[in-house]
């Protein structure tokens, strides 16, 4: 009895919250539900102990906002976890938005649809202590010299050649696990990541971890924004982008970056 | 007798019927293929997310864009696998050859031998690339010595001559023993034995053998991308997360395809010709 009342009751809140909005009706891919993948694992900041529910960690906390503004209760939400190539495959997606610190760029644009960026970020440049210290300052020609690494399905192997045309070849990793092993066993000098997922790495998983420094996001050609990926053409597009350009009127956005990002300032910037 | 005074050239009745059977089983083969072809090209685009698929698979713009890097980082594929394809070979000979040591002082050599082959034709390539190309390497050696050049292509070497050293193994075996039996008789040492007798007819016993583990090791040189070098895998990945596309995939397995097809077809022919011999 008590489980029916539960159900009756979620099936209320889930109905009232879906009934005041207009715009996402009969375009999510369950009614009145919204759902959201997010990469498995989920990565700190971006999301706290793997755990999306919790609302804990900058994608997460942005997501439910998100979620809210369109007209979603917290507990109309579920998750997913997809990974990047399951993400961009053609046909049916099993996801309303992904949020995985898809960057947008024009040519991914071509295959399927970005919303507005919720976070602009700089890249930074994750070292080992021994490194940093060696190359002290950290010019553009002090870094050409370094072996160079970067994830393969990021944007940081592609800037990694445009902007620093290091002198060796760049090695480049499936996933920051390996980048770092790489790190690790000395095989490369330095990577490149977001400068969020650079903090984490150098406190938590690197031993004698540094950052030796920033990019702005201008140094770049593509400024490193990222967005929620949706399947091309998503009817939910402009839902979606309504809502994060309202959270990024009001303040909100800059309010949970400020909450899970803050210890993103403060690292020297690379001329 | 009537036959006898036909001229030898015109053919006998069975060999028209024969003729007439080919004709028509080319005739059949000829249809069916063409049915199957004709479906599949007819069929295929029909399928609601046809285009959806075309586009994210077989896009020509993205094609044309990525396919000068992909081949440029092919030639990375190719240097891996010429200096690697000799030292398997080499050390396939030894582990076989350890293998059938039958001196008791060296049997420690055999052990090892077989405890090699049991462990590296039982593990996955990949995790072996990841061991030694990432693990070696975080013992902290120092550079040059700890580029996953080194070691990812230690790794192949390893996995692939363990299974080189089994197929040279049972070309040893292919042997019949009177043949060592006759070489000893008539004074050559067990070394000479081998040498000379044993292994020049085991050896060409299993080229064909050997030749498809040159098309496999040709395809999981890509796998040492796994630890840092940009290959023509790798460089497909950027590609396609650069734009979100699998085209570029396609056109490292026409690459790929371009070496191995005639590969296989040279490896098929060997095996022809040897069954040939046989017969």
């Amino acid at each position: 009895m008590k489980k029916v009342l539960t159900i009756m009751c979620a099936s209320l809140v889930g109905s009232a919250a879906y009934a005041a909005d207009n715009c996402a009706a009969g375009k999510t891919l369950n009614e009145g539900v919204l759902t959201i993948a997010t990469g498995n694992p989920a990565y700190y900041p971006w999301v706290m102990d793997d755990a999306p529910e919790s609302k804990n960690g900058f994608e997460a906390a942005v997501a439910y906002a998100i979620a809210n503004e369109m007209g979603f209760a917290d507990d109309a939400v579920t998750w997913v976890r997809t990974s990047f190539d399951e993400a961009i495959q053609p046909g049916e997606k099993n996801f309303d938005f992904n949020m995985q610190q898809y960057s947008i760029t024009p040519e991914r644009e071509e295959m399927v649809d970005f919303s507005l960026p919720y976070y602009s970020s700089a890249m930074a440049v994750l070292t080992t202590q021994s490194v940093a210290d060696k190359v002290g300052a950290p010019t553009l020609d002090a870094l050409k010299g370094l072996v160079w690494g970067a994830g393969a399905s990021h944007t940081g192997a592609s800037m990694v050649g445009e902007v620093i045309s290091p002198e060796n070849d760049v090695l480049l990793y499936n996933d920051n696990t390996d980048v770092t092993a790489a790190l690790q066993a000395n095989q490369i000098d330095a990577a490149l990541f977001d400068l969020p997922t650079a903090l984490y790495l150098s406190a938590v998983v690197v031993e004698n971890g540094a950052l030796l420094g920033q990019f702005p996001a201008e140094r770049s050609d593509n400024p490193d924004q990222f967005g929620a990926l949706m399947a091309d053409g998503s009817a939910l597009k402009p839902c979606v982008d309504e809502a994060i350009q309202a959270l990024t009127d009001s303040g909100k956005l800059a309010e949970i970056e400020a909450e899970w990002l803050q210890a993103a300032t403060g690292v020297p910037v690379i001329e | 007798m009537t036959m006898s005074g036909e001229p030898p050239a015109m053919p006998g009745r069975r060999a028209q019927f024969e003729a007439a059977q080919r004709r028509r089983s080319m005739w059949v083969a000829g249809v069916s293929t063409t049915l199957v072809l004709v479906a599949i090209l007819v069929l295929v685009p029909l399928a609601p997310g046809w285009e959806a698929v075309k586009k994210s698979f077989f896009n020509g713009g993205v094609f044309t864009k990525t396919f000068p890097g992909l081949l440029n980082a092919f030639l990375l594929d190719i240097a891996i696998f010429a200096w690697c394809a000799p030292l398997i070979a080499l050390l396939g000979l030894f582990v076989a050859i350890c293998r059938d040591i039958q001196r008791p002082a060296l049997y420690p050599l055999r052990l090892f031998a077989t405890v090699y082959t049991d462990v590296f034709r039982g593990l996955p390539v990949i995790l072996v690339i990841y061991l030694v190309g990432f693990g070696v390497p975080g013992l902290g050696l120092p550079r040059p010595w700890n580029s996953p050049y080194i070691w990812g292509s230690l790794a192949l070497i390893l996995v692939y001559a363990a299974y080189v050293a089994e197929v040279i193994r049972s070309g040893i075996g292919s042997i019949h023993k009177s043949q060592s039996s006759a070489a000893l008789s008539l004074g050559l040492s067990g070394a000479d034995t081998m040498r000379y007798v044993i292994l020049p007819q085991a050896l060409r016993n299993v080229l064909p053998a050997n030749m498809n583990l040159v098309v496999a090791l040709q395809k999981d040189v890509a796998l040492l991308s796994f630890v840092g070098p940009v290959e023509i895998f790798r460089q497909a990945g950027v590609y396609k997360s650069l734009y979100a596309n699998f085209t570029p995939y396609v056109g490292a397995a026409v690459i790929f395809l371009a070496i191995t097809i005639p590969m296989t077809r040279f490896a098929d022919h060997l095996m022809n010709k040897r069954r040939k011999q046989e017969q």
